[in-house]
């Protein structure tokens, strides 16, 4: 028990000091998870809302593959994206795998299919003849997906919700791309597993809280501005 | 306004969807200013026609010109999109609220804060919608929501407005008073219309012409009477309400004077068919006149028999009476009438209609 608490006294210690270490840590796991989930949005909205709009030959067999894509697990898409980059893989001149880009490219491959599946089911609920009728008012196709998206905008905050979550808290992925390099390289996910094996407790209850916090505090932002809605 | 050229026209115009064809048009020419009510029943082409009309369907052939310019397809047909406008069944709104659905189209033009303020208070009056400016549109009454459609698409002053049937989904009291705004509307700003409709009362308020679809294909254009009163075949003259179609023969042609067979009985009426031309003689139920007595020289009418009642059915202000004269005949009468002249079904009665009040199409 105390281990525990001695922990949680520590953590606390760390945070509040603005233990350096942590503080680096901290912004580079937003860095890396905010910037992969940016990335997922564009070419999640973007592609979800084709599929949901348009009717083409194998549409079915895309939509299972986007949806079997939102459960990819996080270590297999760490050990394709470790091949491609690896020094004799198709991409290795580019010289990134352990790198925060290479985590960065993990994570948005986790986050795309997250986003896209919620895009093509938050736009195929939408009325059918939406679309029709924003065509009549003479929008152009981009007009059209900008409307499309602010009809759509309550799932489409879950499919923010869902791909940062999804990102933030994963460990294979970017244990394995990322290399969990000191002051380079390290989440802190990988911190936690790191700190963790070690028996530093403390830093690793230090790194958990400051995660729930962050998870929490994006995902309370994001459900004030989804139950804020509606102009008055 | 370009007048030389039609406002809209089509030219042999072919849809198909899934392989199969919807839309089948040789030719449609619609005049600056008309109201063209598009009647018929589901499945006739009417939504599909007005899609093609907005560019919103792919055509398979032909060509569909705005002011004698060809219309394009695809994505560069926003442009032309942008000189008309669409109102749908569902009223299809943003959520949001009422003032920014209205001012929809406007911002998807670039219009600017004073002209957009403007136009949206001149079309939220036009609909007498201007105290729900502020509500949010998802909390709206049916009629509330097909109001704030109708001004949206006339907030962007359309040459042309496309309207697939806007009043089915309303409760006849809304649907009364939004048709009287509507038809004001048209009045003052001579937009183009064309709507799409399979209640004919609503197409007979409403329109100056009239068309009658049936599988992709205008069976019948013209103007209100020429449709509803010269009907070219049987499908238009029971959609239009000729309700007794009567098959029958021509014994004889004097000057114009015909008298046709119906079974036994011989009706007087008048056309230009020969005698032993097979023809459909159409009778409107409000053209038939009750009696207890036979009028025999005392009326015009050049029609009179002796009939059974075989049904009497309530129809709100009036009852619809179906009658065996040797043929099927009705009639429509009103309350008082059916008291004063206590009617029952089974009973005797004299029927009456002018020779004029046949419609005769040659089959």
């Amino acid at each position: 028990m105390d281990l525990i608490l001695d922990g949680i006294r520590k953590a606390f210690e760390l945070i509040i000091t603005f233990d350096p270490e942590v503080l680096g840590i901290t912004m580079l796991s937003l860095k890396v998870s905010g910037i992969a989930t940016l990335i997922s949005l564009v070419i999640g909205i973007f592609i979800g809302t084709a599929v949901a709009l348009n009717r083409f030959p194998g549409r079915g067999f895309i939509i299972s593959l986007i949806n079997t894509g939102m459960g990819l697990p996080p270590v297999v898409v760490g050990l394709f994206v470790t091949i491609f980059l690896w020094r004799s893989g198709p991409f290795g001149y580019l010289e990134i795998l352990y790198t925060p880009t290479a985590i960065v490219i993990a994570q948005t491959i986790i986050a795309t299919p997250i986003v896209m599946g919620i895009t093509l089911a938050a736009v195929q609920q939408l009325p059918p003849n939406l679309r029709l009728q924003i065509l009549a008012l003479g929008a152009t196709r981009l007009q059209l997906l900008w409307i499309l998206a602010k009809e759509a905008r309550l799932p489409l905050l879950s499919a923010i919700m869902a791909g940062f979550g999804g990102v933030i808290s994963e460990v294979g992925a970017s244990m394995m791309v990322g290399g969990n390099i000191k002051g380079y390289s390290r989440v802190l996910t990988t911190a936690t597993v790191m700190e963790t094996g070690r028996g530093n407790f403390d830093m690793a209850i230090a790194l958990s809280i400051i995660l729930l916090l962050l998870a929490f505090t994006i995902n309370a932002v994001l459900t004030r501005i989804q139950q804020k809605r509606r102009p008055r | 306004m370009n007048t030389t050229f039609p406002h809209l026209e089509v030219k042999d115009l072919l849809v198909k969807r899934a392989g199969v064809t919807v839309l089948d048009i040789p030719s449609l020419s619609i005049e600056h200013g008309d109201v063209l009510g598009l009647l018929g029943p589901n499945g006739a082409g009417k939504s599909s026609l007005l899609l093609a009309l907005a560019r919103l369907l792919k055509v398979e052939r032909g060509a569909i010109l705005c002011n004698g310019r060809n219309t394009v397809a695809g994505d560069g047909a926003f442009d032309y999109r942008r000189s008309i406008a669409m109102v749908f069944q569902e009223p299809l709104l943003f959520d949001t609220t009422v003032f920014h659905n209205v001012a929809a189209g406007l911002k998807i033009r670039h219009w600017k804060g004073k002209d957009i303020q403007e136009s949206v208070t001149r079309a939220l009056h036009r609909f007498g919608i201007a105290r729900l400016t502020g509500r949010d549109a998802r909390k709206l009454s049916g009629g509330e929501a097909q109001r704030t459609s109708l001004a949206r698409a006339f907030a962007t002053e359309p040459g042309i407005i496309l309207l697939d049937e806007p009043f089915s989904s309303l409760d006849p009291m809304t649907r009364e008073s939004l048709m009287d705004d509507l038809q004001s509307v048209l009045r003052d700003t001579k937009t183009t219309a064309i709507m799409a409709t399979h209640d004919r009362m609503e197409a007979l308020r409403l329109s100056k012409r009239l068309a009658v679809m049936k599988d992709g294909s205008i069976v019948q254009i013209g103007s209100v009477d020429e449709v509803m009163n010269h009907p070219v075949d049987e499908f238009v003259a029971s959609f239009v309400g000729m309700e007794s179609i009567l098959h029958g023969v021509v014994n004889k042609n004097q000057e114009g004077m015909m008298s046709v067979s119906i079974g036994d009985r011989e009706i007087n009426t008048i056309g230009y068919a020969r005698a032993g031309d097979r023809v459909l003689c159409c009778i409107r139920p409000e053209h038939v006149t009750l009696s207890t007595v036979h009028d025999g020289e005392q009326s015009s009418a050049r029609n009179t028999f002796a009939a059974r009642i075989v049904k009497i059915t309530p129809m709100g202000p009036f009852h619809r009476i179906e009658l065996d004269c040797g043929f099927y005949l009705a009639a429509y009468i009103t309350g008082p009438s059916l008291d004063i002249l206590a009617l029952k079904e089974g009973g005797e009665i004299y029927v009456s209609f002018k020779a004029t009040a046949v419609h005769v199409i040659p089959r």
